[in-house]
Parts: structure tokens; sequence; C-alpha cells
């Protein structure tokens, strides 16, 4: 291991995972991307090893498999200084009214998952005393919408988690931010009808990840006009909002 | 399906836009439609990049392969943007050989389009620092192209408008240089013979390109400002100063569409006066520039295309044989400034031999304008290309959108040497493109 600082990116094949791991690895930072198919993670490892410079692990991490978690944090050759989590699904919304696995897995996905695994580092890092722990949640938590229930209410347990976890571990020395990115073009979105002027590209959010860990931010909306956005949506009347169709 | 367009926003056609992940995924693109094509990150002008069903984006594939500084050799996926590679690569003291006027195209489509720098006089064009190129073929075969292996398929790749398959990887080499600045010589001409005798007279210098006021008519008809340009070394660089430039991010951006009359013969004839007049001030001495606004003068300018308003604009660019070459280029200009409405944007720069079967350079000059897209301006088109194809001339398939099929037979004439090697790489015509439809395919 190098003195350089850090990075565990869990869900480092997707795209705000690359985008993320190129912006602290061009800080920087050691890399470990994590995910469920460790092959397809190599080109992005030895990517980032050729553009930076810096040392970079692949490591196999399964967001359902919650009864891998000590181990996996265990097996790690150290403990990173930040931890990413951007695991998430955001899976269908019409079949998961009545599939009741698959909505299962679309909670588990971005609540469950996401919630232990990032509790598990905080109780290492509280031992520490220090570390960054990000968890990418959703502007979809803000509020219950219609079309986006499922996930938006998984995402909403996130971000309490998030929230609750930093006041507890601020006092310990450990930082946590909460990222909400808004509509961003990646493969999750794909196919989408994405608002042009609220839509952000990958790389974007990785470098508001990288920003928000180093000034110890604890709340970010990628794009300022979300946090307004959300501020309308979050302030109308349940009378009136329920009648939208969005 | 989505509306899709090149970077003159003409045409804007309706196609199935994939951006897969994974090499197999691209495969599956290909395989299960016909007419096929993959785009990078959309610079070419008119419907290179636009597939005739489907338009498979690659730009997902951004990841470097491998570098070896000791020989500056560097394997890539097709979607490296060459931004990406002068930001990454530059503070590390390599480049490109041959970038075009702007930075943001991929690797895949530079090789696609063999695009040429403002080197392309002496040191050639995109092709020749390649050393092999991974293509997965209409045929569904995933073949390592090079000199040496697949040799015809290699050279029809080159400049091939990514009709001979999808250009997943690419090897190639990158320049060592001392740092990121150019030493910059401008000298104004103040007419086309004085233009092009100081384009001549640049032949020895590594850069070398002239703007041309298009406005200009009469004994001013062809007047020009000449940069010239080296790579500068450390020690000419001021006490302090970084040995590679910072990169911005485009720091304007052209946030609507324009109405179109804001270009009118008018505001175009004012600008030309007035960027002349203060770079002829600068002409004679040498100074040393960032490489960032020497090569790509407009990428500080996000969305410039969007200046031509809705409609979009054409750009015509043109190469004319060095025999004969004063001539065309006389009545070209001659026309265009009686016209009036071609743009800021005429660029005059001398080329050398291309490498791949339909790359567009030829020895000789070579002439950029833009139009934009209005009134009779597809006909005043077609009588320059009656000049182009008289003087032995051709377009430029990454600027085209509209070009007749004669004047395209007329101008490349390998095109049947390339037909075959395409055919045997995609007997079915799997690839084919909104440009191969209107140029290549039969009917």
């Amino acid at each position: 291991m190098t003195s350089r600082k850090s990075v565990l990116v869990l869900g480092g094949s997707s795209d705000i995972g690359r985008a993320a791991a190129r912006a602290f690895a061009k800080a920087g930072y050691d890399v470990g991307l994590a995910g469920r198919d460790v092959a397809a993670l190599e080109p992005d490892a030895a990517d980032l090893r050729t553009r930076y410079s810096v040392e970079v692990g692949v490591y196999r991490f399964d967001v359902l498999d919650t009864a891998a978690f000590d181990g996996f944090v265990g097996s790690l050759p150290a403990l990173p200084d930040v931890v990413i989590s951007i695991v998430g699904l955001l899976g269908a919304q019409e079949s998961a009214q009545s599939d009741l696995a698959h909505a299962t897995t679309i909670m588990r996905s971005n609540y469950e998952g996401p919630s232990l695994i990032l509790g598990l580092f905080a109780e290492k890092f509280l031992g520490r005393g220090s570390g960054t722990l990000v968890g990418v949640s959703s502007v979809a938590g803000d509020r219950g919408r219609a079309s986006n229930y499922v996930y938006g209410s998984a995402k909403a347990g996130f971000s309490a988690f998030l929230s609750g976890l930093r006041a507890r571990a601020s006092r310990g020395g450990v930082h946590v931010v909460t990222v909400k990115p808004g509509f961003v073009r990646t493969k999750m979105t794909e196919g989408m009808k994405l608002i042009g002027p609220l839509t952000v590209e990958a790389p974007v959010v990785g470098d508001a990840i990288l920003r928000a860990v180093e000034t110890k931010t604890d709340v970010i909306y990628v794009s300022g006009k979300w946090r307004l956005v959300m501020l309308i949506i979050k302030t109308l009347p349940e009378a009136v909002f329920k009648k939208l169709k969005f | 399906m989505t509306l899709v367009s090149g970077w003159g926003r003409f045409p804007v056609v309706d196609t199935d836009l994939l951006r897969p992940r994974s090499f197999e995924a691209v495969g599956d693109a290909v395989a299960d439609v016909t007419g096929s094509v993959a785009r990078g990150n959309g610079r070419a002008y008119g419907d290179a990049a636009i597939g005739a069903a489907r338009t498979v984006g690659m730009t997902g594939f951004d990841r470097i392969r491998s570098f070896d500084p000791a020989t500056g050799r560097i394997r890539l996926e097709a979607g490296v943007l060459l931004a990406d590679l002068i930001d990454t690569f530059g503070p590390r003291g390599f480049l490109p050989f041959v970038v075009p006027g702007t930075r943001f195209v991929s690797v895949g489509g530079a090789i696609a389009s063999d695009v040429h720098g403002k080197n392309h006089h002496c040191e050639g064009g995109f092709g020749r620092y390649l050393d092999s190129i991974l293509l997965r073929t209409g045929e569904g075969e995933t073949i390592e192209v090079s000199r040496e292996q697949h040799s015809d398929a290699f050279f029809a790749t080159v400049g091939g408008m990514g009709l001979t398959g999808v250009i997943l990887e690419a090897t190639m080499w990158l320049r060592p240089v001392e740092t990121g600045w150019i030493r910059e010589r401008v000298i104004s001409a103040s007419d086309l013979d004085a233009a092009m005798r100081a384009l001549d007279a640049g032949d020895t210098a590594t850069y070398s390109v002239a703007w041309i006021d298009c406005a200009a008519r009469g004994r001013s008809l062809g007047r020009s400002l000449i940069y010239l340009g080296e790579h500068a070394d450390r020690d000419e660089l001021a006490d302090g100063a970084d040995a590679f430039p910072v990169g911005k991010d485009p720091g304007l951006s052209v946030p609507i569409d324009m109405p179109s009359m804001t270009l009118n013969r008018y505001s175009i004839r004012a600008f030309n006066e007035l960027y002349y007049r203060m770079g002829a001030r600068r002409a004679g001495g040498s100074h040393v520039v960032s490489l960032y606004p020497y090569f790509f003068p407009l990428d500080s300018l996000s969305d410039w295309n969007r200046i031509y308003g809705k409609r979009g604009f054409l750009q015509h660019q043109c190469v004319i044989p060095e025999a004969g070459a004063r001539a065309v280029l006389g009545e070209i200009l001659e026309r265009v400034a009686r016209r009036g409405d071609a743009s800021f944007l005429a660029v005059l720069k001398k080329l050398g031999q291309g490498d791949g079967l339909l790359s567009f350079p030829l020895p000789g000059y070579t002439l950029a304008l833009d139009f934009p897209v209005k009134g009779d301006i597809l006909d005043f088109l077609d009588e320059i290309d009656r000049l182009v194809v008289a003087a032995g001339g051709r377009l430029y398939l990454a600027k085209d959108a509209r070009q007749s099929r004669a004047t395209f037979e007329a101008g490349y004439p390998a095109l049947r040497r390339f037909n075959a090697i395409r055919k045997s790489l995609d007997p079915n015509g799997n690839i084919r493109s909104k440009l191969s439809q209107r140029l290549f395919d039969e009917v």
C-alpha cells in the first residue's frame, strides 16, 4: 500500500461509479472498484492505472448478499479513507406494483443493502476515528411520486439512514455525504425522457462527489436547479400533489 | 427513436440510437438490424454518423488500455476523445500527432474520417500514426487490422467513414513534446496570391493554416492571416510558466438558436474586417501561445453551431490539386464574396497525400466555408462542386451533407476498390449510414 489516500467505490462499473473513480484517481487517490462482475471491472482498473499511475484493486461485491458483507469488509487489504455507495436499481414501477419479488429487489438494492454496508463501514471508521462515507441516493426519495414510489421510498429510507448516521458519526470524526444527482445520462436512465436543462453527464456527478468529500459537504444536489425543483415538489400540498401524474 | 444530426444540424434524422456497454452488445446492435453505423462524439457535420436505421453510440467506450512512455504507443477504446488524451497525457509530455480543428472528436471518428490537422502538408493525417485497429465487421467478425495484417481492411477503414465496420479499439503513437505551447508566427497577406505564396513558404513549418476574409472583394479578394506554428521548447516559455497550459472548459456557450438573420452580409463583413485588422497588428514577430487557442480556436465557444440558427448550416470543404488551384480558388472566393453569406470561418490550408483509400487529402489546397441553410444555397454549392470536379478536386466526407453521387464518384477514384473491400467484410450490407445511402450503396 502507498501513503496515498484511498477510495472504495461500491457499484464501480456503473456510469457514476466509473466517473467517481476517475475523479478520485485523478486527484491522487488509490482506488478499489467493487461490483458483481469482477471481470467487467478489470478494463476500468487498467484505465485508471494507465491514466493516473495510482494503485487499483477490484473486488467482488453483491449488494443483495448481505450475509457476505462482514466477510467483504474483512477481506479488504486495508480500510479505505472513503467509501462511496453507488449501487441501486431503478426497476420497473409498474411491475413492482404487483410483482412483490421485483418490488423487494428494488427496496433491498436501494435501501437495505446500501444502508447496511455503509453502516458496517461506519463502525470501522468510528473505531479508527476518521473516514468519509458517501451514499448516492436520489431526488426521488424527497417525495414519493406516482410514477416511481417503490424506488423513491427505498431512496427515502436510504436518505434518512444517511442523515441519522451523519448526525451520530460526525461526533466521532466520520463524515457522511448524501448525493442526490437528479437526472444523469447513464445506462440506468437510457430510454427515459430526461429534461435537458436538468440533466447532467456522469463525469459531472463524479467531480461533484469528490468536491463534496474534500469540502465535507453534507447533502449535495448535483445541479443546483434540483434543489429548487425539489423544494417546490416537497412543499406542494398533498391535495394538489396527488393530482399530478409524474 | 431519437432525432439525431451532425454538427451542422442538417439534416436531422430519426434513428434508433443505442449506447451499448460491451463489445458483445455492439455486435448485437449491428447484427440484428440492417443499416447501422457507429457514432463517436457527433462532430461530423452532415450525415456520416447516422445509421440508415440504427446508430451505435460509442462514447461510452472511453478506456485507455495501456500506454508506454518509452515509445508513446497507446492502446485505447474508440470512444476516447482527443480532448481527454490531451488533458491526460499532455502534462506527461505527449500529444496526439494530428488534431483537427476541434478536440471534441473521438478516436474512432478521427480514424473513420482520417482527420487532418495544420501539419498535414508535412506530417500526414491521423491514420499515419495508427498501428492497428480492432474492427467489428458487418459480418460479425472481430479482427485486428494493420499495415501488415488485413492491410486491405486497414486502408479501407482509415478514412472509410465507419463503413467497413465498427472501430472498437486502436493502437497508435503519441508525439513526445517538451511543452503544451506553440510558437506562433502570424503573416498578413493582402490578397489570394500573397496568401498562397505565404502558405508555400510555410511548407517547412510544422503547422500552417490561413484564415481568409471571404467578405473581401476586388483587389483584396482572398486577403488572409497565415498562422505558422512550432512546438515550443521549455526554454522559450516565460519564467514561471507551467510546461503544460490548463485547458479550460468552454467558458462561453451559445445557449439558444440564434435568429438566422444574425449573420448577414453586414455583420459578417464587420466581423471579418475587425478580425483581419486585429490579426494584422500582430503580424510579423513570433510569440508563444497555448495549444488550445492555437489548435482549437472555436472550442472555447461551446455549441457555436447554434449561431447559424435552427435550420443549421453546411460546411463546404474541398481540396484542389496544386496545379491550377489558384484560378479555381479565386473563382470560388469571388462567387462566395458576391453572395455575401459565407461566415467568418473560412480556412485555407495545404494538404499532402492521404493514407486511406477514401482519405480526403491530396496534394493541394483545401478551402473550408460555412453557409447557413437557406435560400438557394444547395444550388449554389452544386455549381461550386462543378468547379471543384473540373479541377480534379473533391469534397471532405466528414463535412458533407449534400454533394451528389456524380461529384463524389469523380473525386474518389479508389471508390471501386473500397466497395470491393467493404463487400468482403460485410457481404449482407449490415453497415449502412445515411451518408452511404446517399453516396455509396446500390439503389
